[in-house]
């Protein structure tokens, strides 16, 4: 990568500076972003509307059922935690392989991943018929008497998603520290009492310097590998149980290209939001994007490559139920939407063969929107499809989510982007010093 | 007070029941518990023995009773009627006591007003109408106010009319026929329905399962009979007739109709052949549907098969036959319109809902000076009247019936009334003048005669039998006359309507019972609802689909209703259920429409020149099993030659004490949902609602399912509890161990451990748990509290549940044998569902001991676990349907 510089010419240090941190704070772009908070904010309405009724009622106002007693919410957990795997993989995985280019990403991308992780985080509490009692999930035996039931991939999945959560935010705010402390210098006040206080009072000293150092390299090994076993856990989730359609060894890694493919999609999205919307061009060049349209493509050809060995072991199980449900899902009553998954994840990426169309801004975005939505469908048909008609053909029954589910997945988006919007604002979006590092390196400073 | 019932009220009554004693009179007084009575241990159920009553006739119990709470109802295993099982209806009767709808007070004025207005009553002018009645006192009651001059009448809108009047053609008198199905080899069916409900589905499912005779059954719509019948054609019910005549005709006792088609004609020969190789073995029987001409024919039949006598047995009526016999209703109501009728007296019967339109019967009853009802429910009728009288429920009342064999039972009370209710034969009395009579007295007046000396002694055994010996009725010897004439020809073109009642609300007496408004209907598995059943080729043709309002004509009424295709109907026959649409005392979500509306007097079963054209408006109906058929996975009912079963990883159990297993044997099952009900009553189970039903939510613990393996309606039915696996999917999936295996086998359920993932659900390859997705135990109603089974938790919000196998009963049983330093012997725990169910097709118990029948009928070449190429090594496993081996 070194070859092709990553950042334009004519940038220096103080102009970094600069962009980064007065990003949200010209008038028009303050306008922008109260814009953008007020389409939020009714959604943060629909959230809270959505889990008051939920506790006040019960898991019953949602469309679930025997035998779909799993419906949006499962399928919005593994899409948001999805989502959050590209930021833990731009982060950690190309920090640790010295990628630079990633250096103008990786903030936000973090931000994303834990305010994703988050949403992902909280809809498995949500969908308890006990949410108050999500807790005995923990193995506290000395308290609660008894150990979770370490053969449930779902108690495996709590420990991850726990994990997970803790893990990104201690990244993210690891490497947020130098920043801060530019944030402090350059503030007055109370901002600078706050700033200066998460700072942490760095001083940028050689000491400091090689001491942050050991500890993100050390968090960005441990954040890794969770990038691989979260969704993997998530994954055996479904494989676990005797369930046609999802009893397949193939779903951990299949599990885990969706979910890289689909948080690529949403970085992209995000950088061409914010360079469009906050002017960071100059940071986030067509050179990202391009990479990141590569990106989107590769995992969407190893997605494909998923969904073919998925499909290539059920007919080859010569299992009656999983050859069923097999054409269930491409002729049954939730075709739509492995139609739809198929259409969406894959039509539109076919464009990025093309350097024209991945360094169209455009193209791109809607590429990322499509395998976004798809990447969601896709998880719609895995699990609906799944549970609808299993074994018994007495049991089976259609699912219809309720209001209350769409506007609870509504109101986590918009809940995500309430927590964006807030970060945005008041932290810098792109990484101030690690872009420094690769002016440094790209000899501009 | 009118609208709610008092926490006081009941316990009043509890506090009454519970001094009750072994029949030995209720308590006129009620007293707090300060003192601990004598033989009341809490915790400790009662049991009694008494009787619930089903169209008249007795149902015999062993009642539980906790602290005076009557709360679950099992076949009285003394009665040679019962045997120890019972049917649906009797397994909702604690569910009817302690309904919220039941009717509080007596209405305009009090029980001394009532007994001042009708102690004047002339009995000349006085009209009685009852249903039917086997009551020994009762008939004692009123052929004392029939011989002071009142006419007493009987409407029964299900009744059978035809066969009492086949009966005077066949054999110039009344007699019951009874068939004993057990002694058979072969039973040809026209239209009769002996596994279907009724007052006499338990006797006859009994004897179905011990004779399992070949079944051959011709019918217009499908019935149970039909659905596990061995040959079933679908017959026009105006044709059957003529396929009666066919059979005679085969067995040369009438000359060959004309005009039957090649296959009803090849149908009939089959028939003819089955009880012509069978002679003294075979039955024909035809339902009280056919005109009576030919059910006088079916008798020639027997008689000439050698069946009478032997598997068809004739008895004195059971039922008192009313002075009017088959006419009665009719004639009442002719006189009420010419206004001859000064006063009457109804005595539990809704005709208001349940009688034919063409009668008028609401006109009529205005022409009525002084009407007096007494009933369980403030109803129709009731709201006609000028008076009504909450009445009290056999479980709080002192009577006798008779079961359908005339096995006499004396009905004991295990509560006083609760709602301020009144005794029948206290009514009665009150009518005859006598307003301070005590019911107990007057029962016991009825039988001082019949039981002789020492009264007092044999009076306590009967009470504690619950049943009076030697009280079956008497064979009749009778024999069947020269062939009737022909019965009329069909009864015009078109479409043609049958009648039916509902199987699960009756002819509308449950209908404000929400057990059994939400008990799936054994054939369709709709609930809360009812609908037209057509034939597939009707819907073809009229491209109608499930669930599109139809208008129905008839006879110039006509009536809407969803419609529903039903495998196995005859192409132009529309079947209307009987018992929905009510006006009053209707549950709120209770669709259906009200079939007495183009219900005709002279025809009450079929009629002829209907019509029937959409209407464009939908309605959404609940049915608990959308899918009845196999989609090809044939193997899922019978032993699969497929892959076996695989290994585990884990290591196998070991049960030092017991294992406990359950064999279900599809061959005995005609769907009749008694075991639903009694797993609904004995594990507090909540009812729902029809939106939750339709949403797929229903919280039954068992499910009986039906597969229709072709089109001609016959069907399989599968009890489906949990299965109990030994590699239980559920429990590996459970994040918070609150589904364990039990050291006994049993899958066990943890409640309060539960936090609601329901990932044991979505890997249940069986599902069948059940979760709660609102509060549901809440929202029942407050009455229901006191029928909760005090062994079984409630469950709450958000926790899953599930089959447990009645493990409370288990450990009642072991605590027992403990006590007494013996070990638990095969038979003496059973499950709820094995115990109610009358065709003995669920055996429970130890697999450990090799001597147990459920270890014996593993051993059966029909035996099969469900879905065993998965590996979760079920414990309830299955004898396949022989009529599929």
């Amino acid at each position: 990568m070194a070859r092709h510089p990553i950042l334009p010419p004519r940038q220096d240090y103080a102009m970094v500076t600069a962009e980064v941190a007065d990003a949200a704070h010209g008038p028009a772009i303050r306008r922008r972003w109260w814009v953008a908070m007020a389409a939020a904010l009714p959604l943060v309405a629909a959230f809270l509307a959505s889990t008051g009724l939920l506790f006040w009622l019960g898991t019953g106002v949602w469309g679930i059922n025997i035998p779909v007693n799993w419906g949006l919410a499962i399928i919005n957990t593994v899409w948001w935690v999805g989502i959050g795997h590209a930021g833990t993989l731009i982060s950690s995985l190309l920090l640790l392989m010295g990628e630079g280019w990633r250096n103008s990403l990786n903030r936000f991308a973090e931000a994303m991943t834990l305010f994703a992780a988050m949403m992902a985080g909280l809809f498995p509490i949500l969908h308890l018929g006990r949410p108050e009692l999500f807790y005995w999930n923990f193995p506290i035996p000395s308290t609660f008497g008894v150990w979770p039931q370490f053969r449930s991939p779902l108690a495996w999945d709590f420990f991850s998603f726990v994990s997970y959560i803790l893990v990104s935010l201690a990244f993210w705010y690891v490497g947020l520290i130098p920043d801060l402390a530019t944030l402090r210098d350059r503030s007055h006040g109370a901002a600078r009492a706050i700033y200066g206080a998460l700072a942490l009072g760095w001083r940028g000293s050689a000491v400091h310097w090689a001491r942050w150092r050991q500890a993100y390299l050390g968090i960005a090994a441990a954040a890794f590998h969770l990038v691989i076993s979260v969704h993997s856990g998530v994954a055996m989730l479904f494989a676990g149980g005797p369930v046609p359609g999802w009893h397949t060894t193939v779903f951990p890694p299949y599990f885990v290209f969706g979910a890289v493919f689909s948080g690529f999609a949403v970085v992209i999205m995000l950088a061409i939001g914010l360079r469009t919307a906050f002017r960071l061009a100059p940071l986030i060049t067509p050179r990202h994007l391009d990479i990141l349209g590569r990106l989107l493509l590769a995992t969407g050809l190893l997605t494909l490559y998923g969904y073919l060995a998925d499909a290539f072991h059920a007919w080859y199980s010569g299992d009656a139920y999983e050859i069923r449900t097999l054409l269930d899902r491409v002729e049954g009553e939730y075709a739509w939407s492995a139609w739809t998954a198929v259409a969406l994840n894959f039509g539109a990426i076919q464009l990025l063969w093309w350097r024209r169309a991945r360094g169209s801004q455009p193209v791109l975005f809607a590429a990322a929107l499509s395998v976004a939505a798809g990447m969601w469908f896709e998880r719609y048909m895995l699990i609906v499809s799944g549970l609808y008609r299993d074994y018994l053909p007495s049991s089976w029954h259609i699912y219809d989510a309720s209001l209350w589910e769409w506007l609870l997945f509504a109101g986590t988006v918009g809940v995500f982007a309430m927590l964006f919007l807030l970060f945005a604002r008041w932290l810098p979006m792109v990484s101030i010093f690690e872009v420094k590092e690769v002016l440094e390196r790209e000899g501009k400073g | 007070m009118k609208g709610t019932v008092s926490r006081r009220a009941v316990l009043k009554g509890l506090a009454a029941a519970g001094l009750t004693g072994c029949g030995d009179g209720a308590a006129r007084r009620s007293i707090p518990y300060a003192d601990q009575p004598e033989g009341v241990v809490p915790g400790v159920p009662d049991w009694y023995a008494t009787a619930v009553e089903f169209q008249g006739h007795a149902q015999p119990v062993l009642a539980e009773s906790h602290m005076g709470r009557p709360t679950k109802l099992e076949g009285n295993p003394d009665s040679p009627w019962a045997r120890g099982a019972t049917d649906a209806f009797t397994q909702a009767a604690c569910a009817v006591l302690y309904d919220p709808q039941r009717s509080l007070a007596i209405r305009p004025g009090d029980w001394d007003a009532f007994t001042r207005a009708v102690a004047g009553l002339p009995a000349r002018g006085l009209r009685i109408l009852t249903g039917t009645v086997t009551s020994p006192t009762l008939a004692r009651q009123l052929a004392a106010l029939t011989a002071a001059g009142a006419r007493w009448h009987v409407h029964e809108p299900v009744g059978g009319e035809a066969a009492t009047r086949a009966a005077r053609l066949a054999f110039g008198r009344v007699v019951d026929t009874h068939l004993r199905l057990d002694r058979c080899r072969a039973v040809v069916a026209i239209d009769a329905d002996p596994l279907g409900p009724g007052p006499d589905q338990v006797r006859l499912l009994r004897g179905w399962s011990e004779g399992r005779p070949r079944l051959m059954v011709a019918e217009p719509t499908l019935s149970a009979t039909g659905a596990v019948a061995r040959d079933r054609l679908a017959v026009p019910a105006r044709r059957l007739p003529m396929v009666v005549e066919r059979i005679a005709a085969e067995l040369g006792l009438a000359p060959p109709p004309p005009g039957l088609t090649e296959a009803e004609a090849a149908w009939a020969a089959a028939a003819a052949q089955a009880l012509a190789v069978h002679p003294g073995r075979a039955l024909l029987a035809a339902g009280a549907t056919l005109p009576a001409e030919s059910l006088a024919l079916v008798h020639m039949v027997n008689q000439a098969a050698g069946n009478t006598g032997r598997t068809v047995v004739h008895t004195e009526p059971v039922a008192v036959v009313p002075p009017d016999g088959e006419d009665s209703f009719a004639a009442l109501v002719t006189d009420m319109a010419a206004g001859r009728v000064e006063a009457m007296l109804i005595l539990e019967s809704n005709p208001a809902h349940t009688a034919p339109a063409d009668l008028n019967f609401g006109a009529a009853l205005a022409r009525v000076p002084l009407k007096l009802h007494a009933g369980l429910f403030d109803d129709e009728t009731a709201a006609l009247c000028d008076w009504h009288v909450p009445l009290a429920h056999p479980l709080e009342d002192w009577t006798d019936l008779r079961a359908a064999d005339g096995t006499a039972t004396v009905v004991q009370p295990l509560i006083d009334p609760v709602f301020g209710a009144r005794r029948r034969h206290e009514i009665l009395a009150a009518v005859l003048g006598e307003p301070a009579a005590e019911a107990r007295r007057i029962v016991m007046d009825t039988w001082r005669p019949v039981l002789g000396a020492p009264f007092e002694a044999l009076w306590r055994g009967v009470l504690h039998e619950g049943v009076v010996p030697g009280t079956e009725a008497r064979p009749a010897r009778v024999t069947a006359g020269p062939p009737p004439p022909s019965p009329p020809g069909p009864a015009g073109d078109g479409l043609e309507i049958v009648f039916r009642p509902d199987p699960t609300v009756w002819d509308g007496r449950f209908a404000p019972i929400a057990w059994l408004q939400e008990l799936p209907k054994p054939l369709t598995k709709l609930t809360w609802d009812a609908v037209a059943a057509i034939s597939p080729v009707l819907a073809a043709r009229l491209g109608i689909a499930d669930g599109d309002v139809v208008e129905i004509a008839a006879g110039g009424r006509s009536l809407a209703a969803p419609a529903w295709t039903l495998p196995g109907q005859a192409d132009d026959t529309v079947t209307l259920f009987l018992g929905h649409g009510r006006q009053r005392v209707a549950l709120p979500g209770a669709g259906g429409y009200d079939a007495y509306r183009l219900r005709r007097s002279d025809s009450p079963w079929v009629l002829g020149g209907a019509s029937l054209g959409r209407t464009g408006a939908r309605v959404e109906l609940a049915t608990t099993q959308p899918h009845r058929r196999l989609h090809g996975h044939d193997d899922l009912l019978r032993p699969s030659a497929g892959p076996a079963e695989p290994p585990s990883l884990y290591p196998d159990w070991e049960y030092p004490r017991s294992a406990w297993g359950m064999v279900i044997d599809l061959d005995l099952c005609a769907g009749c949902n008694a075991c639903v009900i009694a797993c609904q009553a004995e594990n507090n189970i909540p009812v729902v609602g029809k939106s939750e039903v339709a949403r797929g939510r229903e919280m039954h613990w068992l499910r009986v399912d039906i597969y229709h393996d072709g089109d001609d309606g016959r069907a399989q039915f599968a009890p489906i509890p949990c299965m109990h696996c030994e590699k239980a999917p559920c429990e590996l999936g459970c994040p918070v161990n609150a589904t364990v295996h039990g050291p006994e086998g049993l899958n066990q359920m943890v409640y309060n451990r539960c936090i609601g993932t329901r990932t044991c659900s979505s890997y249940c390859p069986y599902k069948v748990r059940r979760f709660n997705f609102f509060d549901y135990a809440g929202i029942q109603p407050d009455t229901h509290r006191y029928l909760r089974n005090p062994d079984v938790t409630v469950r709450a919000n958000g926790v899953m549940e599930k089959c447990t196998y009645c493990v409370q009963r288990i450990r009642r049983a072991q605590i027992a044998a403990r006590a007494e330093d013996r070990p638990v012997a095969d038979g003496s725990v059973t499950t709820a569902c094995a115990q109610a169910c009358p065709s003995r097709a669920i055996a429970f118990g130890d697999l450990n001991d090799p001597k147990s029948r459920v270890a014996a009928l593993r051993s059966s070449p029909r035996h099969f676990a469900m879905l065993a190429h998965l590996g979760t090594r079920p414990r309830t496993t299955y004898l396949a349907n022989r009529r599929e081996a």
